[in-house]
C-alpha cells in the first residue's frame, strides 16, 4: 500500500521527521518497503493566471498568451487546445528547472515566449495527459506549484502483513502513529450530512452470515459535468489510485481515507431493492472491468430485483456502473465476513483493493461513517440532495470483540523483561483497547477494527510491539543442556557426503521435480506422482530417481566444456506404492571422462570404467560393512547388460551400479560413457560396532595361486567357496590378477589368487599350507570347474 | 733400493689419482699392494739383503704400503662422493610439476550453509530433525494455525498433487511433527528442501529453509533475541553485526517478529543488495502460538516455546557474495568448484 505523507499528516502530526516516521512505522510492524519524492524538483514553476489569448499569427495550432505570473506579466507561446483567458495553470518561468527540461527564452515561428504553460504529465504529476494542468480558479498567482499542490510529499510504501488489515488507510496507519508516538489524532470525526430528501431504498440481507451490515444511500441530482477536484485528484494519485470520475474517485478516497471499500451504484438502473443474497448456480454477471463470471454456490451476491449487480466485495458490476451522465447514485458501505469473503476473489483469478480489505477484515462500525464521509464528499464535489442512511443490521451476525484476559505474570513469561503495570495499561489504552484491571491482570476488549486481537498473546506482542523489540535485551537462556545420544552404528550423512567429495565428487542439487520423458528414460515403466499445478512441464513429476537431476547436471556441464564431471546429490525420492507414497532418500553418483582431472598424469590413468565407480561406491559402503553387500549382474534397462550390477543387503535390492545403456545415453544426447550408481541411503548407514580380535604373533605366510576357469564364472564365486571351507589358518583371500587372452584358451580365463595363512598358535609349517591349498583346489575343481594353472 | 720405493710410489700416487672409477683404482691396489704386486715384491726380496739391512728397508716398504693403501682409501672416498653426487644428479626432478593423486571435490554451498547452521545450533543442544517432503495440509498449514482461505495461503504459491496433498512449503511443519511425537523439553532443528510455485530472478521453485525450535519452561523473547543475535554474529563472523527485530506476522507464532542485519556489503551504508536501507531481512522468528501446542497436546501453561526459520540460500548468497540465486541450481561445476 502507498500512502502520502503530508495526508498522513492531516490525521496524526507527530513532532518527528520523515525519516524518523518511516522507521517508527517498520519497527511497529508496518514495513516501509520504500518512499519517494511525490513529484521531481520544481524550482520556478508557479501559479499563473492566463491574461489573454490571441492566435498566434504564423501557427494555427498556437496561440499566444500574456501570463501573469504574480510579479510581471509576459507573453507565453502555447500550443495547448485548453489555454483560455481566466485560467489559472502551472507556470513554468524562464530558469526554471522541469525533469529533462531547462525553460529558456524562446522563439516560436518569429513570436519570443517566456516561460511554458505546464501539463500535468511535464510536471510528473500524472504519467499522460491531454492539454495543460488547470488549476482551480481561486489559486494565487505567483505561488509556486510545489507549495500550492503541497509536492513536498513523500509517497510512502508500505508492506502490510495479512494480519493489520486495520491499517489499511491512512487513517489506520495515523491511528499507529498516535499510539507510538502519544500524540491524538488530529482528524477522527465525520460530520454528518443530514438527508434533505426522502428518497429512501429497500434493503434485505439474505445471507447475513456473509453480509451481517449493508450501509446505502441515496444522493439525487449531482452534476454530471462536475469534475474531481485537483486536490483528491492528487491525494489518489499519491495513494496508487488513478482519477476516473467524481463518484468513484470518491469512493476511492474514503476507502483510502477509513479503510471502508465502497461502491456507487446509477441509482436509476436498480430496480426494485437491494438484496444481498448467494448466486444461484451459475448465475453470471458482467462486472466493471468487461470481464464475465460465472458465480459458484457459495459467491456472495449485491442484487436488485431483477439480478445481480455486483460481486459482493469484489467489483461492481457493468450494467449498473455510474456514467457520464447519471445524476442519481446509489452509495453502498456494507460489512462483509473476512471468513466468508476469503479467497473468493481468487478463484475468479481476482484481486481488488476491496476484496483484499474485506478479506483482511474491516471495521463492521465503519460503513455508516464512511457514507456520511462520501455523501459529504459528493455534495460538496459535484452537489445533490441526500436521502436518509439506510442501515440494515442483522445484530445476531455482527462481529463480538472478544474478551481476552491479560495476566500480568504472562507478559513477563514471553517477553523476558519486567513491565510496569502502568506501562502495560498505558500502551493497551494507546491501541483504543478498553481496559480494566484486576489483581491478576487485566479483561481487555479491543477495538472493533482490530480482528487479529484475541488471546492473551496476541495483547502481549502488542505490549512488546510498541515497546519495540529493540529495546528489549537479548538474553542468554538458562542452561539446560544435557548429554546428547548419539550412536556408533550409525553413519552420518555428512560422513557419507565427505567420502563422496574426497573421492573427487562435487555435491549437486537439484530439483526434486522432473521432465516426465527425462524420467521415463531413466526410470522406463515406473509409475510417478505428478503435480497438479507444475511450473513447467519440464518440472511436472516427482522424481523416482536421483539420476534424471544428476544427468540433467552431467549434461550441462559437457555442454560447457568440462569433459570430465563427477556429481553426487543425496535427497527424497518419491515412489507412489499400494500402502502409500514412498519417500525415501538416496544417493547416487555419476561420472564420466578421464580418471584424474586433466594434467600430468590424466593421459597415463586413461577414461573412467565401471571399477571406478564400483570402487567409489565400496568407498561409502566400507564405512558400514561392505563384505555384506552383494553385487549380481542387474538388468536394469538403464544400464550397459555387461557392466551393470544390482547391489543387495541381506538379499534386499538397495541399488545399482554401472555404465548407462548405449540407447540411454544416445536418447540423453550424451556421446561419451558415462558411470553411474543409486542407493538407498537408510540401509547402508547401519555399522557393527568394532570389536577387538587378538592378533596373532606367529609370522604369516603368503601363497599364491594361479586357477583356469570358465569365462564366464564371476570371481565372487570362488571366493565364496574358498571362504566356505572355513579353516582358521586362512586369514585372508585376494585376487590380484585377471587374464584373458593369447595363453589361456577354449572360453577359460585365468584367476591369480594370493591366501594368507596364519595360526594363533604355532608358526606355519609347509605341510600345514600344503594340506589347505590341496583342499581348496578340490574344492574349486568340485564346484567351479576350476583347476590349477601350470605355468 | 730406496730409490726404487720412491720411483714406485711416485708412480703408485700417480696411479691412484689417475683412476677414473672404482674398477681403476682397484687395479692400482692389486698392482701394488696385491699379492703379486710391485710392493709385496719388495717384501719377498728382502731376503736377499743383508741381514743389518733388512729392518730399515723391512719399515720403509711398509711404510710405503701404509701410504699407498691411505691414498687408495682417500681416493675410494672421492670417487664414492663423486658417483653419489652424480646420480643424485640423473634423480633431479621438476619439483614445480603438480603432485601426484585424487583431487578431492566439493560440497554445495547450501549444504556447506546447512551444515555451519547445524553445527552451531548443535553446540547448544539442538537435534536435527526431518520431515517428508510431500506433506499434508494438516502439518504444512491447519495445525501451523493456517486454516483454509486464510490470506497467508495465497502468499505461499503452494504446489499441489491431486489428492489434495502437497510439496511443503516451510519447513515448520517439521516442528509440529516434533511436538505431536516428542514430549519437552524440545530443542530441534530442520533443515531441508521447501517448494514454492514461483520462478523468476530472485525465486526458484525449490529452496532450503531451516527451522529451529525450542520449547522448555523458561524461554522468552528475550532469549530467542539473545541467541539470534549471537548466531548471527558467529555465522558471519562479524562481531560489530547489527541486528533488529521487526514485529512481523506468521500466524504459527505470537508474537512474531522478523529479523534484519546490517548489510553485510555495505556495513549499513546502504547499497544495491540492502537497496539502499543499510538493512537485510535474514529470518522469521516468534514465540510458538498457544494453537500449535494445543493441536500438538504440549501443555502451553507450563512450557513456552520459540521458533525460528532462515533461508538457506540467503545466507549462503550473502556469505559468499552470489548474486544469482539460480547459479545454485544449474549445478555447474564452474560455480561448484569456488566452495572447496
Amino acid at each position: 500500500m502507498e500512502i502520502s505523507e503530508n495526508w498522513l499528516r492531516e490525521w496524526v502530526d507527530p513532532p518527528v521527521d520523515s525519516d524518523t516516521l518511516i522507521s517508527q512505522l517498520t519497527m511497529a510492524g508496518l514495513e516501509v518497503e520504500g518512499w519517494r519524492r511525490a513529484a521531481p524538483v520544481l524550482d520556478g514553476v508557479v501559479v499563473g493566471a492566463v491574461v489573454t489569448v490571441e492566435k498566434h499569427p504564423d501557427a494555427d495550432k498556437l496561440n499566444v498568451c500574456q501570463v501573469d505570473d504574480g510579479n510581471e506579466q509576459v507573453a507565453v507561446v502555447c500550443g495547448a487546445k485548453n489555454v483560455r483567458a481566466g485560467l489559472k495553470v502551472a507556470f513554468a518561468r524562464v530558469g526554471a528547472e522541469l525533469p529533462g527540461i531547462r525553460i529558456k527564452k524562446a522563439k516560436l515561428r518569429g513570436v519570443e515566449s517566456f516561460g511554458m504553460i505546464c501539463s500535468a504529465s511535464e510536471l510528473q504529476l500524472a504519467e499522460t495527459s491531454d492539454g495543460i494542468l488547470e488549476l482551480p480558479a481561486d489559486a494565487p498567482a505567483g505561488t509556486s506549484i510545489v507549495d500550492y499542490l503541497s509536492l513536498d510529499d513523500r509517497i510512502i510504501e508500505i508492506d502490510l502483513t495479512p494480519n493489520r488489515g486495520d491499517c489499511l488507510s491512512i487513517a489506520g496507519v495515523a491511528r499507529e502513529v498516535s499510539a507510538i508516538n502519544r500524540v491524538p489524532l488530529v482528524r477522527d470525526e465525520v460530520s454528518t450530512v443530514p438527508d434533505s430528501i426522502s428518497q429512501s431504498f429497500s434493503v434485505s440481507l439474505e445471507a447475513s452470515e456473509h453480509c451481517p451490515r449493508y450501509v446505502g444511500r441515496v444522493i439525487r441530482g449531482i452534476d454530471p459535468q462536475a469534475l474531481t477536484p485537483l486536490w483528491m485528484q492528487e491525494k489518489l494519485r499519491r495513494c496508487g489510485l488513478r482519477p476516473i470520475s467524481p463518484v468513484v474517485d470518491i469512493t476511492n478516497y474514503v476507502m483510502m481515507e477509513l479503510g471502508q471499500p465502497m461502491h456507487g451504484f446509477d441509482f436509476d438502473k436498480l430496480s426494485g431493492g437491494i438484496c444481498v443474497r448467494l448466486a444461484e448456480p451459475g448465475e453470471k454477471l458482467a462486472l466493471l472491468d468487461q470481464s464475465e463470471v460465472e458465480c459458484f454456490a457459495d459467491t456472495l451476491l449485491i442484487a436488485d430485483h431483477k439480478g445481480a449487480v455486483a460481486l459482493a466485495g469484489i467489483m461492481g458490476g457493468l450494467d449498473s456502473s455510474v456514467q457520464a451522465d447519471t445524476r442519481n447514485i446509489f452509495l453502498e458501505a456494507a460489512h462483509f465476513s473476512a471468513i466468508k469473503l476469503a479467497g473468493k476473489a481468487r478463484r475468479f483469478g481476482m484481486h481488488t483493493d476491496a476484496s483484499h480489505r474485506f478479506e483482511r477484515g474491516v471495521d463492521a462500525q465503519l460503513p455508516p461513517i464512511a457514507i456520511q464521509r462520501a455523501s459529504e464528499l459528493l455534495i460538496e464535489i459535484a452537489g445533490g440532495e441526500a436521502g436518509p442512511l439506510i442501515d440494515s443490521v442483522d445484530d445476531s451476525r455482527m462481529p463480538v470483540s472478544p474478551q481476552v484476559t491479560l495476566r500480568f505474570a504472562q507478559v513477563k513469561r514471553l517477553l523476558g523483561i519486567d513491565v510496569e503495570r502502568d506501562e502495560i495499561s498505558s500502551i493497551l489504552q494507546r491501541l483504543n483497547m478498553q481496559v480494566s484491571e484486576n489483581d491478576d491482570g487485566w479483561q481487555v476488549v479491543p477495538p472493533s477494527y482490530r480482528f487479529d486481537i484475541n488471546i492473551e498473546a496476541d495483547l502481549i506482542e502488542e505490549i512488546g510491539r510498541l515497546i519495540g523489540y529493540n529495546n528489549i535485551p537479548g538474553t542468554r537462556e538458562a542452561s539446560h543442556v544435557r548429554m546428547d545420544s548419539f550412536s556408533e552404528r550409525r553413519i552420518g550423512v555428512n560422513q557419507i557426503r565427505d567420502i563422496m567429495v574426497e573421492q573427487g565428487y562435487y555435491e549437486a542439487i537439484t530439483y526434486s521435480f522432473v521432465s516426465p520423458e527425462l524420467q521415463e528414460i531413466l526410470d522406463p515403466g515406473q509409475a510417478t506422482l505428478p503435480l497438479a499445478n507444475p511450473i513447467s512441464t519440464d518440472m511436472s513429476v516427482m522424481r523416482t530417481r536421483l539420476l534424471p537431476g544428476l544427468l540433467q547436471a552431467l549434461r550441462h556441464n559437457l555442454n560447457r566444456q568440462q569433459p570430465r564431471v563427477r556429481l553426487f546429490e543425496t535427497g527424497l525420492c518419491f515412489v507412489p506404492a499400494d500402502d502409500g507414497l514412498q519417500q525415501t532418500p538416496h544417493i547416487a553418483g555419476v561420472i564420466t571422462g578421464s580418471r584424474l582431472p586433466e594434467g600430468l598424469y590424466s593421459q597415463a590413468a586413461g577414461q573412467v570404467d565401471f571399477f571406478d565407480i564400483k570402487g567409489d561406491l565400496e568407498a561409502i559402503l566400507r564405512s558400514s560393512d561392505l563384505a555384506a553387500f552383494g553385487f549380481q549382474p542387474s538388468h536394469d534397462l538403464v544400464l550397459h547388460p555387461g557392466q551393470s550390477a544390482d547391489v543387495s543387503l541381506n538379499g534386499k535390492a538397495i541399488g545399482f551400479v554401472g555404465g548407462l545403456h548405449p540407447s540411454v545415453l544416445k536418447k540423453l544426447g550424451i556421446n561419451q560413457p558415462v558411470f553411474v550408481f543409486e542407493i538407498e541411503l537408510s540401509p547402508i548407514r547401519d555399522k557393527s560396532l568394532p570389536k577387538f580380535s587378538e592378533m596373532s604373533r606367529f609370522p604369516s605366510i603368503r601363497r599364491d595361486i594361479a586357477l583356469l576357469v570358465d569365462a564366464e564364472l564371476p570371481v565372487q564365486r570362488l571366493l565364496d567357496q574358498i571362504y566356505s571351507i572355513k579353516n582358521q589358518i586362512l586369514q585372508e583371500v585376494f585376487v590380484f590378477d585377471v587374464y584373458t587372452g593369447k595363453e589361456v584358451r577354449n572360453n577359460r580365463k585365468s584367476v591369480a589368487l594370493g591366501l594368507i595363512l596364519q595360526d594363533f598358535s604355532r608358526t606355519l609349517v609347509d605341510e600345514d599350507v600344503e594340506n589347505l591349498v590341496t583342499k581348496i583346489l578340490a574344492q574349486l575343481e568340485e564346484h567351479c570347474n576350476a583347476v590349477l594353472r601350470e605355468s | 733400493m730406496s730409490e726404487d720405493l720412491n720411483n714406485l710410489l711416485e708412480q703408485a700416487s700417480r696411479l691412484v689419482n689417475e683412476a677414473a672409477d672404482v674398477a681403476a683404482l682397484d687395479a692400482v691396489r692389486v698392482a701394488y699392494l696385491g699379492k703379486k704386486g710391485e710392493l709385496t715384491a719388495q717384501l719377498k726380496s728382502l731376503g736377499r739383503l743383508p741381514a743389518e739391512e733388512r729392518p730399515a728397508a723391512g719399515q720403509a716398504i711398509n711404510k710405503a704400503k701404509s701410504q699407498v693403501q691411505e691414498w687408495i682409501e682417500a681416493r675410494m672416498s672421492t670417487l664414492a662422493d663423486a658417483a653419489i653426487s652424480s646420480r643424485l644428479q640423473s634423480e633431479t626432478v621438476d619439483v614445480t610439476l603438480p603432485g601426484r593423486g585424487r583431487v578431492a571435490g566439493g560440497l554445495h554451498p547450501v549444504t556447506l550453509t546447512m551444515n555451519r547452521i547445524d553445527t552451531m545450533f548443535g553446540k547448544l543442544g539442538f537435534d536435527v530433525a526431518q520431515g517428508p517432503e510431500v506433506e499434508d495440509d494438516f502439518h504444512n498449514f491447519e495445525a501451523l494455525n493456517i486454516p483454509e482461505e486464510h490470506p497467508a495461503r495465497a502468499m505461499h504459491d503452494t504446489f499441489y498433487f491431486d489428492d489434495g496433498r502437497l510439496l511443503r512449503t516451510h519447513t515448520s511443519p517439521v516442528q509440529i511433527r516434533v511436538m505431536e511425537n516428542q514430549e519437552p523439553p524440545l530443542r530441534v532443528i530442520a533443515p531441508g528442501r521447501v517448494y514454492r510455485c514461483d520462478s523468476d530472478l530472485t525465486h526458484t521453485p525449490m529452496f532450503h529453509q531451516v527451522e529451529g525450535l525450542l520449547v522448555d519452561v523458561d524461554v522468552s523473547f528475550s532469549v530467542l533475541k539473545g541467541t539470534l543475535e549471537e548466531f548471527l554474529k558467529l555465522f558471519f563472523e562479524d562481531d560489530n553485526l547489527k541486528t533488529r527485530f521487526r514485529p512481523s506476522y506468521f500466524p504459527f507464532t505470537e508474537p512474531s517478529m522478523e529479523v534484519d542485519i546490517s548489510c553485510v556489503m555495505c556495513a549499513g551504508e546502504g547499497c544495491r543488495v540492502c537497496s539502499h536501507t543499510g538493512w537485510l531481512e535474514v529470518l522469521g522468528c516468534g514465540m510458538v502460538h498457544p494453537e500449535l501446542f494445543r493441536h500438538t497436546g504440549v501443555d502451553g501453561e507450563k512450557y513456552t516455546g520459540y521458533a525460528f526459520g532462515m533461508g538457506v540460500e540467503r545466507l549462503a548468497m550473502l556469505r559468499y557474495g552470489v548474486n544469482d540465486l539460480r547459479l545454485f541450481f544449474d549445478n555447474d561445476l564452474r560455480f561448484l568448484q569456488q566452495f572447496t
